[in-house]
């Protein structure tokens, strides 16, 4: 780009007039609701109580804050979306090398796995909570019976763990299809080159299909982690947050501590709590990340 | 050659294992929505027995499902092309325009993503009211479209860097304007990741759960108001909710099985060769 | 044809197109449960009694109905004409002027007809805001042939410690019996619902009379005690994700010996289409430790209108209509008169019909009108409500404690903890509000 002399102006109107529409549009998103959010999280304004109102300072942000709830929450929230992060990524590489192979049915065998992602969450939540990890009535409970085992009671002794399987279980699909996506483009001749020179099966993938497939690793991560850091249906459905706060994220704090109580003040300023945060833990991993988006 | 007839015998069962526990929820949701109410929650769980379209009479009595599914399917759609339409531009100038602030840009439009929804509920139901989007499909795939967008944006980018340049040079040497470069260069080799940013923007807002029940009441409800009507009322449940859940799946699964063919028939570098 | 024959024809279809074509439009909100189910089923019955109303319906879980109707009501967003709302509401907003006052009902709707308590719980300042849809109190189940087994003899009132004793007769999990089975799912109006009612019948309050949280006190030390207690060593595994939907899959399909939870249950567990215990049922009143006040909750699903509606006269219609007694007699007829709804009026429980087929219904009676939200404690308080209390913070506290309970019960704190953090997040709740 910078070879060509005239190209840079050229490039930067063009550059500007192909992003308007996408950057416009996005701006008013941002702006508007976002500006009243900001708004509202200053100000004392409860649905259910509209006697009360006025400034509010900053007591909605020191409620919040003072919360001794909070750390639990966030801690919950960097587990929760480590590990589900941990889990797909590397599932998803792993499976995604798998399913490349020729095998037999291996088209019908590729949707099966792909389609957890395609169920609603809030139903992912419900099967998982009745159907499979019921002490009493569920799939899990009459295995773990037939091998001598005792049920597990999921939701009380593992309720973090539990909403990190159903979630991960949701998302490995979509690792998976960016992944196996991306891993069609490694060049064959690559590979055959490599198997020539003696390269065992775990060296070609360490240095050959690894590095081809950081970029679409990176798009998983950074999508992933914006989904993850707001997970709120699956709890809702299942734990409720708890047993006490064990399974509480920050989004669900938000909702327990405002909009249940449908104070839009507290929302608000939970909500850009949970911007600032997101937002640290997102320049966080693109430093880590950063390579691969300039290659 | 008995290697590798053993070696293709391992992937096989590996894969299929995997492919089978890992679908396995899915299918037993699919099963329960064939048993009676009594039988759905029986102990131990029950692999046979007498299979019953009760759950799905049930269903469709109570709830339009062709409207609902109606309205998921123009929504989802909807938002996905208009969202393509806006983001490819965008991606293309990231891609092959990139200037010192592009990377600023990507990670802006990422951030807006990182609002819970549960924070700006009220301020998005007030300028709705105000406007008078609500429970209107133009509101809700305009929702939508804003909240796919980012990824859109940011997968399609991903997509075209990986497009090498010399072709997109050869067809600038040979006169090519941006948008012939665009329509019969990019995206032809492109096609797959564009395919599967397009599947997975309609998935993400099939089974988007917030807004959805927020924003609409009766006339632009989705299929998932239609799921929520059945999830944990008083009573038995299950094999209602399992008979309107894959009911709410088959189309996305049926889409899904299509699109997949093409995304998987991977990039093709014929030019090149 | 001539023209004069074809004139009175075509006039009268010309009417019957305009009065259809004129037909309005309302649309309902309401809870997904199995009466609401069959109120929407009977649409078509109202729409032919009145063909110039049709109606629209959104049907969602509580708490997602809930959040939407309060949503929307608060901002005056007008989605709604009719809304299913409980006795917690009503008051709230009723006192907000969200609602349309129902006062000129048509004279056969009977108001006097409705169960006294229940009415109280609808009204505001002396007028009706809400039609009770159904009503319901808790009360006790258990099984007759288990019992019969163990010897005991259930007396006209329970109390706890009997019921604790009794689960430890008849627990028995090798065989998938679990002594009892009580709500352990965290919500204001699940586990607390209960537990509420177990507090107060111990002595306990929710707020003082200056409206500071009592969670700390000794009446609700020794209720959770006892609870947790009687749940560990009795009850079913996994209690904590049980609500009221989990524990009567449980109950029906034969794996409880007791189950202490709402009247509205009775209609279902006693049906042997939904039930395998249907003749082995056993009633008796809630159990009661140190004071009969509260020790059985109150509730009612109510249709309101809210002042944001446009269509209030053909709303007024519908919801006269859907809680009407020929309503009732309609559901009886169509789909049998144990699916009746409960609660609400004297005349369902004087029908004959209805006395025959749910032996219940003089418990549920009973318990109804001894249900008194305005005393639901030996103290005084300063709220009204059994399992409740009447002010828009309690949702959130009430949650708050039940997660903190639920932890409780899954032994990940003792009840010590669990109580003095609920007390602390009430009191930080309270202050927030403004309360002192």
């Amino acid at each position: 780009m910078r070879d060509r002399a005239s190209g840079r102006t050229v490039g930067g109107m063009r550059t500007l007039f192909l992003q308007a529409p996408a950057v416009s549009m996005l701006l008013l998103w941002m702006l508007v609701p976002l500006g009243m959010t900001l708004w509202f999280s200053f100000q004392r304004y409860n649905l259910l109580n509209p006697m009360i109102s006025g400034f509010a300072g900053l007591d909605n942000y020191t409620y919040l804050l003072t919360d001794p709830a909070l750390w639990t929450a966030m801690g919950n929230t960097l587990l929760l979306v480590g590990w589900v992060l941990a889990i797909t990524v590397v599932g998803g590489t792993l499976l995604a090398v798998l399913f490349q192979q020729e095998f037999f049915g291996r088209g019908i065998a590729r949707l099966l796995v792909i389609a957890p992602f395609f169920v609603m969450p809030t139903v992912s939540a419900l099967i998982w909570k009745n159907m499979m990890m019921h002490p009493v009535n569920g799939v899990l409970a009459w295995l773990f019976n037939l091998f001598g085992f005792h049920a597990v009671d999921w939701f009380s002794s593992l309720p973090l763990t539990s909403i990190v399987i159903i979630v991960s279980w949701e998302w490995l699909p979509f690792a998976l299809l960016i992944l196996l996506t991306a891993i069609q483009s490694l060049d064959d001749d690559q590979v055959e080159a490599a198997r020539m020179d003696g390269a065992g099966p775990i060296a070609i993938f360490w240095f050959i299909t690894l590095p081809h497939l950081k970029r679409a690793i990176s798009v998983v991560i950074m999508i992933e982690m914006i989904f993850l850091l707001t997970i709120f249906a699956e709890i809702f459905v299942t734990t409720s947050g708890g047993p006490g706060l064990a399974s509480t994220n920050l989004a669900y704090l938000i909702y327990i501590r405002a909009l249940l109580d449908f104070d839009v003040g507290g929302a608000s300023a939970g909500g850009v709590i949970a911007i600032i945060l997101a937002n640290i833990v997102a320049i966080f991993l693109v430093r880590t990340v950063a390579k691969n988006l300039e290659t | 050659m008995n290697q590798t007839l053993s070696k293709k015998l391992v992937l096989t069962l590996l894969a299929w294992f995997i492919a089978l526990v890992v679908f396995f929820p899915i299918f037993w949701m699919i099963l329960t929505s064939f048993k009676t109410e009594g039988e759905a929650v029986a102990t131990p769980p029950s692999l046979f027995f007498d299979p019953t379209l009760a759950g799905y009479h049930e269903v469709m009595a109570r709830a339009d499902y062709v409207k609902f599914a109606l309205n998921s399917v123009i929504v989802s759609v909807g938002s996905t092309l208009l969202a393509l339409l806006v983001a490819i531009p965008a991606a293309y100038s990231m891609a092959f325009l990139p200037t010192p602030r592009t990377r600023g840009t990507l990670l802006w439009m990422l951030s807006t993503k990182m609002l819970p929804p549960v924070g700006v509920l009220m301020p998005i139901y007030l300028i709705f009211r105000d406007l008078g989007l609500l429970d209107s499909l133009t509101g809700l795939t305009i929702v939508y479209m804003l909240m796919n967008l980012p990824i859109v944006v940011w997968m399609l980018y991903t997509f075209f860097k990986d497009v090498p340049r010399d072709i997109l040079e050869a067809g600038r040497m040979d006169g090519a304007g941006t948008l012939q470069e665009v329509l019969y260069l990019l995206m032809p080799l492109t096609l797959p990741g564009i395919a599967s940013t397009g599947l997975l923007s309609v998935i993400l807002s099939w089974n988007e759960a917030f807004w959805s029940l927020n924003l609409t009441t009766s006339d632009a409800a989705p299929l998932t108001a239609f799921i929520a009507s059945f999830s944990s009322p008083e009573g038995l449940f299950w094999a209602k909710l399992s008979a309107a859940s894959t009911m709410a799946i088959a189309p996305i699964l049926i889409l899904g099985w299509m699109t997949q063919k093409q995304m998987v028939r991977g990039l093709t570098f014929g030019a090149v060769k | 044809m001539r023209l004069q024959h074809a004139i009175i024809p075509l006039a009268g279809a010309m009417a019957l197109a305009s009065v259809s074509a004129n037909a309005e439009t309302i649309t309902v909100a309401t809870v997904n449960n199995n009466d609401m189910i069959i109120m929407q089923g009977l649409t078509d019955e109202f729409e032919k009694a009145h063909p110039d109303i049709k109606l629209d319906w959104v049907v969602l879980e509580e708490n997602v109905l809930r959040q939407r109707l309060t949503t929307d009501i608060a901002t005056d967003g007008g989605q709604f004409d009719v809304m299913t709302i409980g006795t917690y509401e009503v008051p709230i907003w009723a006192k907000q002027g969200w609602l349309t006052q129902l006062d000129n009902l048509p004279e056969d709707y009977d108001k006097a007809d409705i169960l006294k308590p229940i009415r109280d719980g609808l009204s505001h300042d002396g007028s009706l805001y809400a039609l009770p849809f159904y009503g319901e109190s808790s009360m006790m189940y258990y099984r007759k042939d288990l019992f019969d087994k163990a010897g005991i003899e259930v007396p006209e009132q329970p109390t706890w410690d009997e019921v604790h004793d009794w689960a430890s007769k008849v627990n028995d999990p090798d065989n998938g019996v679990y002594g009892i089975c009580l709500r352990g799912k965290p919500g204001w109006g699940e586990n607390m619902a209960f537990l509420s009612t177990l507090v107060n019948t111990y002595g306990g309050r929710w707020f003082d009379e200056d409206w500071h949280p009592e969670i700390d006190s000794p009446a609700w030390h020794k209720a959770i005690n006892f609870y947790v207690d009687l749940m560990n060593n009795y009850g079913p595994p996994g209690a904590t994700s049980n609500g009221f939907n989990e524990n009567q899959a449980l109950f029906s399909s034969g794996k409880c010996g007791m189950w202490v939870d709402a009247t509205s249950a009775a209609g279902r567990i006693y049906n042997p289409d939904e039930s395998k215990v249907a003749d082995e049922l056993g009633f008796a009143p809630a159990p009661i430790a140190e004071t009969p006040k509260g020790s059985h909750w109150l509730w009612s699903w109510a249709l309101a209108i809210p002042k944001s509606s446009h269509a209030k006269d053909a709303a007024q219609t519908f919801i006269t209509w859907a809680t009407s007694k020929d309503y009732v007699k309609l559901v009886g007829e169509k789909k049998g008169w144990t699916s009746v709804p409960p609660g609400t009026r004297e005349s369902t429980y004087q029908n004959a019909n209805y006395q025959k087929a749910a032996p219940f219904a003089d418990f549920v009676l009973k318990a109804i009108q001894t249900a008194d939200p305005t005393d639901p404690s030996a103290k005084p308080v300063p709220y009204t409500g059994v399992q409740y209390a009447d002010i828009p913070e309690f949702q959130a506290i009430g949650t708050q404690v039940g997660q903190m309970i639920a932890a409780a019960l899954a032994g990940q704190r003792s009840v010590d903890q669990a109580l003095s953090a609920a007390q602390r997040a009430a009191d930080r709740t309270m202050r927030q509000a403004g309360y002192y």
